[in-house]
């Protein structure tokens, strides 16, 4: 007992102080070309609710790009980091919102365990419906009436851009990357993105936007006291 | 000879349940087509409620189809029911009473299949669903075509009466054959397509006459990745794999060879009684071919891809019902010009 309590002390500590040593990875995605032009989303502002909420004909968001060629909606993730465990039963909840008839945010990074809390802030009935294809993580549909109680979902295998999708309206889809670690981010939209409290060493760390090649862009990343840097140039892929 | 005298009343009521059903597919098409299957989540009942008494304020979007379709599915379900009890309580014809019989189990089956899918996300129950709808159209058309009066008061099949063998196979059987053929591929076809709609990808290939600018596509795991990246989803899609490319080009392919087997039917049957049938086959053909490159070129727009289903739908029954008439191998052959017992055999003039 007394040396169970001892093995608790120690990891807690080791734990305390890797993190009182770690430091933030940082990067910037960057995209080379020019990316087609976003679809217009007619049957959106043509639905008789979802019309009401939108002011123009939206258009689907797959390359979010500043004027700099900033990338965001990147999915970026530190891979072999030693004794890396997911954290997701206790993080917070991650949020996810539908708005006007849209998901927001279209591209989301969370851990395996940890909850993801769907909003419906519409006046309009949505039901929500999870695509996984990855064995372990379940397929849910559940109904969400106009700007009813939230709902929860949450996912027990890595699985990337795993989709949400509202059958009700068929253009409103998000898609959702599983983690099995807390180190990853999603970059924003000047294409940053910072990865927090990651232990120094050397890893491997992944860039993976679902249009841009290539697909899972992988680099090599030392990681100090002080933190890291990566940035990466991903490309508009070649017809 | 054990015939039912013509009940006027039951073809009426089973040509009625064979337009119901025929409005069920389109109905169960734009399900599809609009992606809304899983828009109502649960089921028998629908948002928790009683599935007939769901509040008019719930039917939008894709619950409008998905609520539709159920509730028209059960209209199909009850008019069958009637339709099989009818059938058991008036037809002398023992094989007609077990037909209602059939039709009644499968409608009852597709219900369940259909309900299922919605309940336990299975896309493979999708597509048993929607190839036993074909089936089910054609047996509802079968039974229409059974309770005529062209039907049932035709002669004698000549294969009771001994014509069969004087018939022979040189006239007759080659467009027999080659209905029976086309038939079976064009069911072929439609399970082909069943499993491209129930997929969920989209179109897997998104041009014609070429295949993502080539003869053949390149199918290769970097091509495909490269598809999935360049396509621009503006409704929610499966990615494309190399499994649905390919199941595209077998739809191109077999829809080439059915277009010959038709038009070969058409030729053979031209100087026959079935002239008029073969000749309409061919038009639904060359209609569905139409249809099916309009799918493309319009980037799979619900209602010319429901189109399409409809089409296909009414080519398998024509086929089914060619098939059936040039089978029975009517006797009732009334134009003195022509010789031989059957629909089916090459007319031949007489000199008088």
């Amino acid at each position: 007992m007394k040396l169970n309590q001892t093995l608790v002390v120690v990891a807690g500590l080791a734990a305390a102080l890797q993190i009182a040593t770690a430091g933030n990875v940082t990067g910037k995605i960057t995209l080379k070309g020019t990316p087609p032009p976003e679809a217009p989303i007619p049957q959106a502002k043509e639905n008789a609710d979802c019309g009401k909420l939108l002011t123009a004909v939206p258009t689907t968001q797959h390359w979010v790009v500043s004027s700099k060629a900033e990338l965001a909606n990147v999915v970026v993730v530190i891979k072999g980091v030693a004794g890396a465990k997911s954290t997701g039963d206790a993080a917070a909840p991650a949020l996810m919102d539908q708005v006007g008839c849209i998901y927001t945010p279209t591209i989301l990074a969370v851990q395996t365990g940890q909850k993801i809390t769907v909003k419906n802030s519409d006046p309009v009935m949505h039901n929500v419906h999870t695509r996984p294809n990855v064995a372990g993580n379940d397929e849910m549909n559940k109904a969400q009436f106009a700007k009813g109680p939230d709902l929860t979902f949450a996912f027990s295998k890595p699985e990337d851009f795993l989709k949400f999708q509202c059958d009700v309206h068929s253009w409103m889809f998000s898609w959702v990357t599983v983690v099995d670690h807390p180190y990853f981010a999603v970059t924003d939209k000047d294409g940053n993105f910072t990865i927090k409290d990651v232990p120094p060493g050397k890893y491997k760390i992944v860039a993976t936007h679902r249009k841009a090649a290539p697909k899972g862009m992988e680099s090599d990343i030392e990681v100090k006291a002080d933190g890291g840097k990566a940035d990466f140039t991903l490309e508009v892929p070649a017809k | 000879m054990n015939q039912s005298p013509h009940n006027s009343w039951l073809h009426r009521f089973a040509v009625l349940t064979a337009l119901a059903t025929l409005t069920l597919l389109g109905i169960g098409g734009l399900v599809t087509s609009h992606g809304a299957g899983m828009a109502v989540p649960d089921w028998p009942t629908s948002y928790g409620y009683n599935m007939f008494a769901l509040p008019f304020h719930f039917w939008k979007g894709g619950v409008f189809y998905e609520h539709s379709h159920r509730l028209v599915a059960s209209g199909v379900g009850m008019l069958t029911m009637i339709l099989a009890v009818w059938l058991w309580f008036s037809e002398t014809r023992r094989w007609m009473r077990w037909l209602g019989v059939i039709a009644l189990v499968a409608v009852v089956l597709q219900g369940v299949l259909g309900g299922l899918r919605v309940v336990w996300f299975k896309d493979q129950i999708g597509i048993i669903h929607a190839t036993l709808a074909q089936l089910f159209f054609a047996l509802v058309c079968a039974i229409a075509l059974f309770t005529s009066r062209w039907w049932v008061e035709r002669r004698p099949p000549a294969r009771l009466n001994g014509g069969l063998e004087q018939a022979g196979s040189e006239t007759g059987a080659p467009l027999r054959w080659l209905f029976l053929s086309t038939t079976i591929l064009i069911f072929l076809q439609l399970i082909i397509a069943a499993t491209m709609r129930h997929e969920h990808a989209g179109l897997a290939i998104s041009d014609f006459p070429l295949a993502h600018g080539k003869l053949w596509p390149d199918m290769s795991d970097a091509a495909v990745e490269r598809y999935n990246q360049q396509r621009m989803e503006v409704v929610s899609l499966k990615p494309i794999t190399t499994f649905q490319i390919g199941l595209q080009m077998a739809h191109r392919i077999v829809a080439v060879m059915i277009l010959i087997g038709v038009a070969a039917c058409a030729w053979r049957g031209a100087k026959t009684q079935l002239r008029r049938l073969t000749f309409t086959w061919l038009g639904l053909i060359l209609v569905q071919i139409a249809l099916g490159v309009w799918t493309i070129w319009s980037n799979k727009a619900a209602d010319v891809a429901t189109a399409h289903v409809l089409v296909g739908a009414f080519s398998l029954v024509t086929g089914v019902l060619g098939c059936i008439i040039c089978n029975a191998r009517l006797a009732g052959n009334k134009t003195p010009h022509v010789v031989g017992d059957s629909q089916c055999s090459t007319i031949r003039t007489v000199s008088v």
